[in-house]
């Protein structure tokens, strides 16, 4: 399984999307990508997880050193576009508490 | 080794002999074997080379000056095939040592799960977990105090393997070292949270469900940190439903409290705790639903706990034809009477 990310970078704000599946395989390089972004002083980190559907544990690892990773430089993740499944897992491990979830409007039926 | 080398000369002068003369399949077989002896005495394809040429030479002692030349330029080619095999070997010899390392430390591991049975005539336990791999992210635990009361507890170590096993010993001490919260399954776990949170990577994170049952009172509490919910059967209305908690994985912020919960216990109800390898578990169909586990145990709900789960695994580990992707661990406590 693949995963593809894409990062632009405005001002204020880094848009990173992310597209296919964040488990065991593709983390590592996701971590190499997104925690750069976010240790940047001073900026809105949004992910976008439209484009995915699964997310394993590792895959949550992740997110979770994003946030400690933006606490520490003082910027702010959002995460958006999750689907069910993903969100459930957010939800489960309490990390929808801690982490600034926008939900999916287009869900899918 | 002059020895060795001298009848491996003998054996292969013979062995080309009668290849020679007879062409037959049996000569054939013949090579096939001398080559397993080569690899055996750790004979490298350049000496084989040199082996036959001095054989042949001898044989044939008028041999053309090409023929003879153009041996030494294969000779020189097999050197780096020989050179590649040796690695091979040492590989291999690295890799055993590495795996027997591995075993003992899975066997370490094994040992810091629960041995002792619960002795308690009116609830019944089993429990199974499987690692996917040689070691587990997963860990399990039960006690019973001098009252008789139950403590349960199951874990998941983010990833898999050697890391996650690291990891999963630091509960088990860290469960170790608080026994007077062994029944309050929230002060426990806000307890473990802050010893996880000193003692971990910034992006690993521990999810785990605990569980106390008092036999007098016939009350479960109960408290998760994150984890997989498990399931409450109900006799009365042959029912399940979902232990959901509310509370954040273990080892993210210092500060967490969680909230506790209370089931009173009827005979015959029993509660379901599990790793997210068993409802995460995937098949070519994509994902098992929890309804599937649930049916799965409901399927075998007359037999022992014990029972229940090896069944429950049984028919999982098929659906993944025989290959589990995740940590498994599935531990069931029922009220007999």
């Amino acid at each position: 399984m693949n995963l593809h990310i894409d990062i632009k970078e405005k001002a204020q704000e880094s848009l990173v999307s992310l597209k296919g599946e964040i488990d065991v395989y593709t983390v590592p390089k996701l971590k190499e990508e997104l925690i750069p972004v976010t240790e940047e002083p001073n900026k809105h980190v949004i992910v976008d997880l439209s484009g995915v559907n699964y997310i394993d544990s590792t895959g949550l690892g992740v997110f979770i050193g994003a946030l400690k990773a933006t606490d520490q430089s003082g910027s702010t993740l959002k995460i958006t576009g999750v689907n069910d499944r993903v969100r459930r897992l957010f939800t489960i491990t309490g990390l929808d508490e801690v982490i600034d979830i926008e939900v999916n409007e287009r869900e899918e039926a | 080794m002059e020895k060795t080398k001298l009848s491996m000369y003998q054996l292969y002068k013979d062995m080309l002999n009668t290849y020679l003369d007879s062409k037959s399949e049996h000569a054939l077989y013949a090579a096939q074997q001398f080559s397993k002896e080569m690899m055996e005495k750790d004979m490298s394809p350049e000496e084989m080379v040199s082996l036959h040429m001095s054989v042949f030479q001898e044989m044939v002692p008028e041999l053309p000056e090409e023929v003879v030349d153009s041996f030494d330029l294969l000779l020189e080619v097999m050197i780096g095939y020989g050179l590649a095999y040796r690695e091979h070997q040492s590989l291999r010899d690295r890799q055993r040592q590495l795996e027997s390392e591995l075993n003992v430390a899975a066997r370490m591991q094994q040992a810091l799960l629960p041995e002792d049975e619960i002795h308690a005539p009116d609830v019944d336990l089993g429990v199974l977990s499987v690692p996917a791999g040689k070691m587990s992210g997963d860990y399990y635990h039960y006690i019973q105090d001098d009252h008789g009361c139950i403590g349960l507890a199951v874990a998941d170590v983010i990833g898999k393997g050697v890391p996650a096993a690291m990891c999963m010993s630091m509960i088990k001490y860290a469960m170790d070292s608080i026994p007077e919260q062994r029944l309050q399954p929230a002060a426990l776990l806000e307890s473990l949270n802050r010893v996880v949170e000193r003692n971990i990577d910034s992006n690993m994170f521990i999810t785990m469900v605990y569980g106390s049952y008092d036999p007098r009172s016939h009350r479960f509490y109960y408290a998760g940190a994150g984890h997989e919910p498990g399931f409450y059967y109900s006799k009365k209305t042959d029912s399940f439903e979902e232990l959901t908690t509310k509370g954040l994985v273990l080892g993210l912020s210092q500060k967490v409290s969680y909230k506790e919960y209370v089931k009173n216990v009827e005979p015959g109800d029993f509660f379901v705790l599990l790793s997210d390898g068993v409802t995460e578990c995937r098949t070519e169909d994509g994902f098992i639903e929890r309804e599937q586990i649930t049916d799965m145990i409901r399927k075998h709900i007359d037999l022992p706990a014990q029972e229940i789960v090896n069944r429950v695994y049984r028919e999982l580990e098929k659906m993944q034809d025989f290959e589990l992707k995740d940590d498994f661990t599935l531990l069931i406590l029922r009220r007999k009477v």
